[in-house]
């Protein structure tokens, strides 16, 4: 984990089977989470040791982030990644 | 074979009970179950007669594939003249009770006329017969259900049947087989209801025979691979369920939250899946017990769910401490955001109550919510509500309204009638969220473009199983499209519509195709019927359904104009999330719908697409 300080503020929201890489402090499957500027979303799941091959849905403050997104766009104060397994319904 | 090649045609006006051999030139056109049956029933009845009228006919159906070892081969259809929307109705349902028909030696059984006294069938094998029904009449589907096999003496029967719900002619109820599962949209229901029918028990004996043995059971086999190594079919589905769907959808702001309001809800969370899951706080116990498979089902997505028995809703009623039927996605959005109510257990509680007296729950909870608005706006009072203080949140008054829906008691009544004849009641049409008069399904179609269109297009009035684009605009199956873009759309909706219409005439469950496609689908059914069935024959097989049952609508007085949606999702804005600031894009996409689907401007199939399609 890199040691560059935490001056950003992001929601992390893990859902089904990811939801057990949430930090203790989590509630409602979501959990506030501070990372350094300049923070991708594969950065912020690394973090949490979110396995990358699980992350099928990725979400960033509601719009879908391919796979090829999650390494380059940078994380700002406020933002809300919610993450999922491979899942469906209807 | 697949096929019985049996139908069973029941007079109740007569009294009369016939077999005659399927049609199978129809049925190497339309190979079975909603495609079939369609054709029947449109060859059958005048498109403009009554729905509740005993001219009108009502057919249960099964596919080739029910009864067979396909994954999830126990299906079967209910087709008839829809109450609710005036148009054709074909409702689908799980459980076992279209394999228990199939092995009973038969595709499919039409009724027609009307009893002159309430009545149940029985069709134990090759026998059936018709039975009075004063007994179980007024009674729940559990009851019933629990009493034929009594009456029987056989708890290996399975019933379908209505509860007080289809008696009393609610214009959304449901027929319910096997306890909890349903036929439950566009008011099929009323119609069984309208012919004092209460109820169909079913015992079967014999088997289903494929054509090539052999070669069926390694189709079968491979495509159980598939859904088992395929994530959302061998682990998202039959761990979490539909109800997976309840945070994602709010996180894209695309849940429909009170009447359509807002399009995202703030008690999601507290409805959905992962809440099933964890241990309440007031007993320490989870609202989901287990799920569990309908017949033949290697998915398993249903939920069995257990309320806190001192919660409000069942203290001191302990005939609802069992374990029944839980929240699927649909009822819970409909029961929950939409009427703005987020205690699950109240939910769950109000989804027994539907699956016991025969009520939909997403039109029901719809209804529901549309009467919340006009009560909000202060066009209803609680003088016709009943004294019921009927605010978006309140648990209470969605309890109270449904204890009396199904039994069509008070306010009840009203509610009965669906949220467009409601609301036209009370001045306000536009607060109807339905096309054709059937309410939406679970996702604004604001945030997501291609559904939107898929509603107004929807020959059974909105759903969102006749094309589920969420697959694609959210999901990303087969692939991920941009919910918010109109471009591309009216290709995606055609194409979820005709594979859907193909899945839905086989005797398979709709959600296998999270996993399979047609080319997995067509080795099945080749393998099992008479004929050369391909992924591409499939194809246009959902293709020409497609446009027989526009046809049928068209000649019933449906025309382009009820292609439409309602006035708030093309002309007020969503206000939170992604979509922000956007509305339906219907008039950029219908257009080029019509032409891809070889059609004129004005939404009629031109002879050259219906020669082209043998329709």
């Amino acid at each position: 984990m890199d040691d560059r300080p935490l001056t950003i503020s992001v929601t992390l929201k893990l859902y089904a089977s990811l939801g057990i890489h949430l930090p203790d402090h989590a509630a409602r499957n979501e959990a506030g989470v501070a990372v350094p500027d300049g923070t991708t979303i594969w950065d912020l799941l690394d973090r949490y040791n979110v396995p990358r091959g699980s992350c099928h849905l990725v979400l960033l403050n509601g719009i879908f982030q391919p796979v090829h997104s999650r390494g380059g766009v940078r994380l700002k104060d406020g933002d809300a990644v919610a993450v999922w397994p491979p899942v469906a319904g209807g | 074979m697949g096929w019985t090649r049996k139908i069973l045609r029941v007079n109740l006006t007569t009294g009369t009970i016939k077999t005659e051999p399927l049609n199978m030139d129809w049925a190497m056109k339309y190979l079975g179950q909603r495609g079939l049956a369609s054709k029947y029933l449109i060859e059958e009845i005048d498109p403009k007669v009554d729905p509740l009228s005993a001219d009108n006919k009502l057919i249960f159906a099964t596919g080739p594939l029910t009864g067979t070892a396909a994954s999830t081969g126990g299906r079967y259809s209910v087709i008839t003249k829809g109450p609710l929307t005036n148009a054709i109705a074909c409702s689908n349902s799980g459980g076992y009770w279209g394999a228990e028909l199939k092995f009973a030696g038969w595709d499919m059984v039409i009724v027609e006329g009307k009893a002159s006294k309430p009545v149940y069938m029985t069709i134990f094998d090759d026998v059936c017969e018709i039975h009075d029904a004063e007994p179980i009449w007024g009674t729940s589907v559990w009851k019933t259900d629990a009493w034929l096999k009594k009456q029987h003496q056989d708890p290996m029967i399975h019933v379908t049947g209505i509860g007080v719900a289809g008696e009393n002619k609610v214009l959304y109820s449901a027929i319910v087989n096997d306890l909890h599962r349903a036929a439950g949209r566009s008011g099929v229901g009323a119609v069984m209801g309208s012919k004092n029918l209460k109820a169909i028990a079913v015992r079967g004996t014999k088997g289903v025979k494929v054509k090539d043995g052999g070669r069926f059971l390694k189709a079968t086999a491979t495509a159980k691979q598939v859904l088992q190594q395929n994530a959302v079919t061998g682990a998202g589905l039959p761990t979490y369920g539909t109800q997976v769907l309840m945070n994602v959808i709010n996180e894209a702001g695309a849940m429909p939250t009170r009447n359509h309001r807002q399009v995202q809800f703030e008690g999601a969370h507290d409805i959905s899946a992962e809440a099933m899951a964890t241990p309440r706080k007031s007993d320490g116990k989870p609202n989901l017990l287990t799920n569990q498979a309908c017949f033949g089902c290697t998915i398993a997505c249903g939920r069995i769910s257990k309320i806190d028995e001192n919660h409000f809703t069942i203290k001191n009623k302990p005939e609802y401490w069992h374990a029944s039927g839980g929240l699927e996605y649909e009822a819970a959005w409909a029961l929950g955001s939409n009427t703005g109510v987020n205690d699950l257990d109240a939910l769950t509680y109000v989804n027994f109550i539907c699956n016991e007296q025969g009520l939909d729950p997403i039109s029901f909870g719809a209804t529901v919510s549309a009467a919340m608005e006009l009560y909000d706006l202060g066009l209803i009072t609680k003088e016709q509500t009943g004294g019921i203080e009927l605010k978006f949140g309140s648990a209470e008054a969605l309890v109270k309204c449904v204890e009396l829906t199904g039994k069509a008691e008070g306010f009840g009544r009203e509610l009965g009638l669906g949220s467009l004849r409601l609301c036209t009641k009370y001045g306000r049409p536009d607060l109807s969220m339905s096309v054709k008069g059937q309410e939406f399904p679970a996702y604004d179609g604001r945030s997501i473009q291609g559904i939107g269109l898929a509603y107004a297009t929807s020959n059974r009035g909105a759903c969102h199983l006749r094309g589920y684009t969420i697959a694609s605009e959210i999901l990303g199956i087969p692939e991920k499209t941009d919910p918010l873009e109109t471009a591309g759309k009216p290709g995606l909706v055609k194409a979820f519509q005709d594979a859907t219409a193909a899945v839905d005439s086989a005797g398979i469950c709709v959600f296998t195709t999270f996993a399979w496609t047609l080319n997995d689908i067509a080795p099945q059914v080749d393998a099992a019927c008479e004929g050369s069935w391909t992924p591409e024959s499939m194809l246009e097989l959902g293709e020409r359904i497609w446009n027989m049952e526009r046809v049928f609508n068209n000649r019933a007085g449906l025309s382009s104009k009820d292609d439409n949606l309602p006035p708030r999702l093309l002309t007020e804005a969503a206000q939170t999330g992604p979509a922000k600031g956007k509305v339906n894009g219907l008039a950029q996409m219908l257009p080029e719908y019509y032409q891809l689907r070889g059609w004129t401007a004005d939404g009629v199939p031109t002879n050259e697409t219906l020669s082209r399609l043998s329709v």
